[in-house]
Order: structure tokens, then C-alpha cells, then sequence
């Protein structure tokens, strides 16, 4: 959007209705997600009655929870900039920096004996490195969208390509494996049943939530997605809410690359390529609205678990993974048709450039 | 309004021009061989089927939409129309035209999507780009078709010229087919009507649709001829390594739009020339040139990319937010 003008004049009448939908949505607690959990519940039922002896066993279960968290934490990556009206097409590229920075720490630096508390003190500083260059790409996302107005999708374009191109130039293409079994133990031990990463991903999908819908931060980045202009009249400072959420999305990416690193035992500049078009797919069958400013992680989750079912099915049913993948793009256009017609009428439909201011 | 796009528009295609003439005096100083005609012919060759995407791009851009389905629609149309070719024996034309068809399906698939579910165009290009790529790779079983026939995998020769020092220079196939379809949408989108009512509803629909240009239509057309061109350039591609490979473009997807987007057309769409997507190209295509003659190792080149989008956006965002808060000042 070039000339902000038009755009208030037009989209003010719906304001008012906008911020009342959008507080009462933020008020109204519990999940509304019916219809998503009938379509897990249908999924579940029909894979267990094609696969009694296979499908409804614990086993499956748990391998579900292996798999799901580093999706999980990505989809949670992705989602913070689709609900404040943005995207980040960066965060697989930054899971993957974040991971070969703290891999070269773990197998070039750190000395192969390292134990106790050497050891903590090694993994320590690797997390803290990762961190670190997670935050600063955050912050030069936030500062590039916020400050100079440009399209999330173009900066994180240039910032998935630079770091994509850093990691490529540092490794050559290979990747850098063999890490602490004090690491690896995060994707592979259980508590209670359940994989340590599966409850990191449950305790983090929980924080978010409550940062998204408890906190003046989490209610003004849905009003930023709501409606960008009204927000920064009603006296919003939005660069500085524009600039958290990148640097959340980017802290998310920091976490999903601790488990990533933990769940292949490799780091590598092309690992997990094809998840950040599963991401966009999670959080939109989660009723994250495209245009921004609606969208619960509740949502998410319960859409995680959809596709999680899916692919687990269609893998013990010996069904080829690739089958999987276009049912769930199948999946995704029928969600789209399905709220389209509970939208009704065109003309009550927002406008489908709202994405670009 | 106009006067923005102006800055934009002109800073755009101005700093690039500037950029890579910077940057090809610089290279033609540091390695002799990069002004020569074998190297700039190669260049162009080598960079044929990113120019052909980038054109077809550039259409979707300009509408206002964006599409990242593409490349999966360039693997579709190279795969069949090698399959008719050499599995089945089909002449070259009726193959070539029904996997152009093909193209063209695929792409308005994503129009019809778009328009009818009224969702951003980017989903519904990722649900299909997943779509497409899956039903692909199953029906393909991501087995490669070698043994293309000898006009499409060596190409024809239209113009040979031996240069004092023995290197050769062919036109082939590859160049003339890419500058065609350069002009054809250079063609299209400045001399005809359905190429105006692309820029009209990509600058504001509703006022589009007030004036009574049909949408659907138009969007149709912009990703109906995306699909078009990414047929051609699968079929460029194939020929130029040999083999129909079902996930040789994927991935691809992602670069093109960078440099369509490094050429001056906006996301925001209604903005763009051709002109600023082949200097887009050029930029790109003349930067990894000079770094390998340079011996700079190629896996650099990432970097560079990178690099160059966000400075490139950097600086037309800087442009925009001055034009802007001038126009405010103006205003009162």
C-alpha cells in the first residue's frame, strides 16, 4: 500500500465491528475448534477400523509425539507473524542456521571428552550462540518490515535466502552431525510416556497462547493484524509490537532447531525444507486467518494433530508419503471452500490484498 | 499516486541498470574473459529458463496475485510431453501443444481457486503446489526420461560464428525461445487490452471491477499464462540437461520470484515493466558470472543473492516511505 489514505476511509466502517469481533473472540477462552476436533476424531476412527491391530495401539501414539514438536514449534513460528497480518518465509532457514551455529560449537570446538559439567557449560554456550543469532535475525526482520514498511514476504525472502546461503557456504552442502548424548536424550528419553520434546512443545504451545490472548503484547499483535492503520491511530506503537513478533517467530525457530538437532542427530542448511509450506498449511487448517488478526493456537494444535494422523495412517496403511502430502493440500482447499461458504455473501468477504499493508 | 510509483518505478530500474553496469565494469577489469561474446552468449543460455519463469511471474505479479505453484507446473508439462514424445511416440507439435495445455490448466486452476475462495493467493498456490508436486511424484515415480529426442536435447543451431580465438557461439534454441516469449509478454502487456486490465486490477480491483473489467477473466489470463510460460520453460529446461527429471525445478520457485521481485514488480501488484525484470535477471545472472571468473566458490553465491534482495527492497522501501511522508507534509 503506497498511499494509506483510501485504505482508512474504506475499511473504517468495519472497524469498529472488526475490534468488537476480535475482542470477543479473545474473551470467549476454551477452544472453538468443534469442527476441526470432528474431523480429527473421524480421521482417527476410520484409520483405526481400516487398521485395528496396527493403528489405535499406544505405540502409534507415541510415535505420533516424536514426530509432531518440531513441526509443532515451527508451525508456532509461523503462526505469530500469519495473526499479526505478516509471514515469514525465514523459519525453516533460521531453525537451520541456528542449528549449524550451535553444531559447529558442539563438534568443532568443544573437546570430544567433554563431560559433566564441562560439558553443560559447552552446550550452554551453544544454546546462548543460537539464541543470540536467533534474536538478531529477528530483530533485523522486525526493524526492515517495521521501520522501513517493507512486505514481510519480500524481507523474509531476503533473509531466508541470506541465511540459506550462509549455511550452504559454511558447509558446502554437507551436514555437521554426531552430537552429546546429553542432547540427543531431548528427542529421544520420555517422561511419564510422553518424548521430553513433545512436552517442551505442549509447555511452549501453552506460553503462547497466553502471551497471544492474556497480554497487552498478544492483543495488540492481533490488532495489528486486524487492522494495521486503526491500530497505530488508536496509539499502538506498532513498530515495536512489528519487531517482537518477528523476534518471537525467531526465538520460536530457535527452540524447533534445539529439537531438530536433537531428533536427526544432524544439522545441515537443507534439512526440513519442505516444512515451511506444511506450516502455512498447519496453521491455516488451524482457522489462523490469512489476512491476520484472528486465529487461536488451540486451533493449531488440533490441526498438527490432523495432519500428524493422516500421515501416520496413510504410513502404516503402506500408502505412498506422497499421497499424504497432496491430501493435505486437498484438506487445505476444503477447509478454504468449507469457511468460504460459512462466510457467505462476496461482499461481506474482506479483501484479499489486505495482506499488503 | 502516481508521482510514488514514478520513484519507485524509476529508483527501481535506475539503481539496477546502474548496479550491473557497476559491476560488469568491475569483472571485465578483473577477469578478460568476461567481456567476450562465448561468455555473455553462455550467460544468456544459462539463464533462459529462469528468464522464461521470471516473465510468466512477472503477469501474476502485475495482477496483484502471486504464485509459487509454478515450477511444479514447469515439472508436469516437461514430464508429459517427454512421456508422449518418447514413451509413446506422439509428434513433437501435438505433444509439445497438449503439455502447453496442460500448463495452462494447472495455472488456471490456481485463478479459479484464488477467485473463488477468495483466499490469498499465496495458499492456495501452496496447497496446490503440494498437490501438484505429490500427484506427480506418485505418478511418476520420480523416474527420469532420458534419450530425448535429438532437436530438443541438442537443440538447433540457428546462427554459428567461430571467434578469432577458435570459441564457438551458437544461438540455439534455448535464446530464441526465451526472447520470444520476452516479447510476447512485453507484447501483451503494453499493447493489448487484456495486458492493460492486468495492470488496472493489480493497481485496485475494486476500481477495476467498478469500471467493468471481469476479474475472474483477467486472472485467468495472468496465471493461465504463468502456467503457458512454465511449460516452456520446463521444456527449455529438459532439453538443456537431457533428461525429464519429475523434481528437477523444485525449489526453484523462491529464486524466480526474487528476481522478478529484484526487477521493480511489487507484490502489492499494478507495478512493473519487463524491461525491470530482464535488468532483475541480468543483475543476477552478470553478479554470478563475474564471482565464478573470479574463482569466488559458487556456493558464495547464496549470500549474494540474499544480500542483494534486501538491499534492493531496502532501498525501494526507503523510496516509498520518503515519497510518502512528503505527499503527508504536502497534504497538510
Amino acid at each position: 500500500m503506497t498511499d494509506p489514505a483510501p485504505d482508512i476511509s474504506s475499511s473504517s466502517r468495519s472497524v469498529g465491528r472488526e475490534f468488537d469481533r476480535l475482542v470477543k473472540s479473545l474473551r470467549q477462552g476454551g477452544f472453538r475448534v468443534g469442527g476441526l476436533f470432528f474431523l480429527l476424531a473421524t480421521l482417527a476412527v476410520i484409520f483405526s477400523l481400516l487398521m485395528p491391530a496396527t493403528f489405535p495401539r499406544v505405540s502409534t501414539l507415541q510415535a505420533m509425539m516424536f514426530q509432531l514438536p518440531e513441526l509443532g514449534l515451527l508451525s508456532l513460528a509461523m503462526t505469530i507473524p500469519l495473526i499479526s497480518g505478516g509471514i515469514n518465509l525465514a523459519i525453516i532457514a533460521t531453525a537451520n542456521a541456528a542449528a549449524l551455529l550451535m553444531a559447529s560449537i558442539l563438534t568443532a570446538l568443544m573437546p570430544p571428552d567433554a563431560a559433566g559439567m564441562t560439558l553443560a557449560l559447552w552446550l550452554a554456550a551453544a544454546f546462548v550462540a543460537g539464541l543470540l543469532l536467533c534474536i538478531l535475525v529477528g530483530l533485523i526482520t522486525g526493524l526492515l518490515v517495521a521501520v522501513l514498511g517493507v512486505h514481510p514476504i519480500l524481507v523474509t525472502l531476503g533473509t531466508m535466502t541470506l541465511l540459506h546461503g550462509f549455511g550452504i557456504y559454511f558447509t558446502r552442502g554437507r551436514t555437521l552431525s554426531g552430537f552429546p548424548d546429553a542432547l540427543l536424550q531431548l528427542s529421544n528419553d520420555t517422561i511419564w510416556g510422553m518424548p521430553i520434546s513433545f512436552v517442551l512443545f505442549v509447555v511452549v504451545a501453552l506460553l503462547v497462547h497466553v502471551l497471544l490472548t492474556r497480554t497487552a503484547l498478544g492483543v495488540r499483535i492481533h490488532m495489528i493484524g486486524s487492522n494495521l492503520e486503526a491500530t497505530r491511530y488508536s496509539g499502538v506503537d506498532i513498530r515495536r509490537v512489528l519487531v517482537w513478533v518477528y523476534v518471537l517467530s525467531s526465538l520460536l525457530c530457535f527452540l524447533a532447531s534445539v529439537v531438530m538437532m536433537a531428533r536427526f542427530n544432524s544439522a545441515g542448511a537443507d534439512i526440513a525444507g519442505s516444512y515451511l509450506l506444511i506450516t502455512i498449511l498447519a496453521a491455516i487448517l488451524g482457522g489462523i486467518d490469512p489476512y491476520g488478526g484472528f486465529g487461536r493456537i488451540g486451533g493449531l494444535f488440533v490441526a498438527l494433530w490432523i495432519l500428524q494422523v493422516i500421515a501416520s495412517g496413510f504410513n502404516l496403511l503402506d500408502v505412498s508419503p506422497h499421497l499424504a502430502l497432496a491430501s493435505w493440500g486437498f484438506i487445505l482447499l476444503l477447509v478454504m471452500a468449507a469457511k468460504r461458504l460459512r462466510s457467505g455473501s462476496p461482499s461481506t468477504a474482506r479483501r484479499p490484498n489486505k495482506m499488503e499493508n | 499516486m502516481p508521482e510514488a510509483l514514478r520513484i519507485i518505478f524509476g529508483r527501481t530500474e535506475t539503481a539496477l541498470g546502474a548496479a550491473i553496469v557497476l559491476t560488469a565494469i568491475v569483472f571485465s577489469l578483473a577477469s578478460p574473459y568476461f567481456l567476450t561474446l562465448p561468455n555473455l552468449v553462455d550467460l544468456v543460455e544459462a539463464y533462459s529458463v529462469t528468464t522464461i519463469l521470471a516473465a510468466g511471474v512477472f503477469v501474476v505479479l502485475v495482477s496483484g496475485g502471486i504464485d509459487i505453484s509454478f515450477t511444479a507446473t514447469a515439472s508436469a508439462a516437461q514430464y508429459l510431453a517427454a512421456y508422449l514424445i518418447v514413451r509413446q511416440g506422439v509428434p513433437a507439435v501435438p505433444a509439445l501443444a497438449t503439455s502447453a495445455l496442460l500448463g495452462i490448466a494447472m495455472g488456471s486452476i490456481n485463478a479459479l481457486l484464488t477467485y473463488h475462495l477468495r483466499v490469498v493467493s499465496i495458499i492456495v498456490t501452496i496447497a496446490t503446489a503440494s498437490i501438484y508436486y505429490a500427484l506427480l511424484i506418485y505418478f511418476t515415480d520420480a523416474e527420469e526420461i532420458y534419450n530425448l529426442p535429438d532437436w530438443w536435447s541438442n537443440g538447433i543451431s540457428f546462427f554459428r560464428y567461430e571467434t578469432v580465438d577458435g570459441d564457438i557461439v551458437k544461438i540455439t534454441l534455448p535464446i530464441v525461445v526465451m526472447a520470444t516469449m520476452v516479447a510476447l509478454t512485453q507484447y501483451l502487456m503494453s499493447r493489448t487490452r487484456i495486458g492493460r486490465q492486468v495492470y488496472a486490477v493489480g493497481g485496485n480491483p475494486e476500481a477495476a471491477s467498478r469500471v467493468g473489467i471481469d476479474i475472474l477473466r483477467v486472472q485467468v489470463f495472468a496465471y493461465g499464462y504463468l502456467g503457458l510460460l512454465a511449460a516452456v520453460a520446463g521444456f527449455v529446461q529438459a532439453g538443456r540437461v537431457h533428461q525429464a527429471v519429475p523434481t528437477a525445478m523444485k525449489g526453484e520457485e523462491l529464486d524466480v520470484l526474487a528476481v522478478a521481485i529484484l526487477g521493480g514488480a511489487s507484490l502489492v501488484g499494478g507495478i512493473g515493466s519487463v524491461g525491470g525484470v530482464l535488468l532483475g535477471v541480468l543483475f543476477l545472472a552478470v553478479l554470478q558470472n563475474g564471482l565464478n571468473l573470479l574463482g569466488v566458490s559458487s556456493y558464495f553465491f547464496g549470500v549474494v543473492i540474499g544480500l542483494a534482495i534486501l538491499v534492493s527492497i531496502s532501498m525501494t522501501g526507503y523510496a516509498d516511505k520518503h515519497a510518502r511522508s512528503r505527499r503527508a507534509k504536502r497534504a497538510g
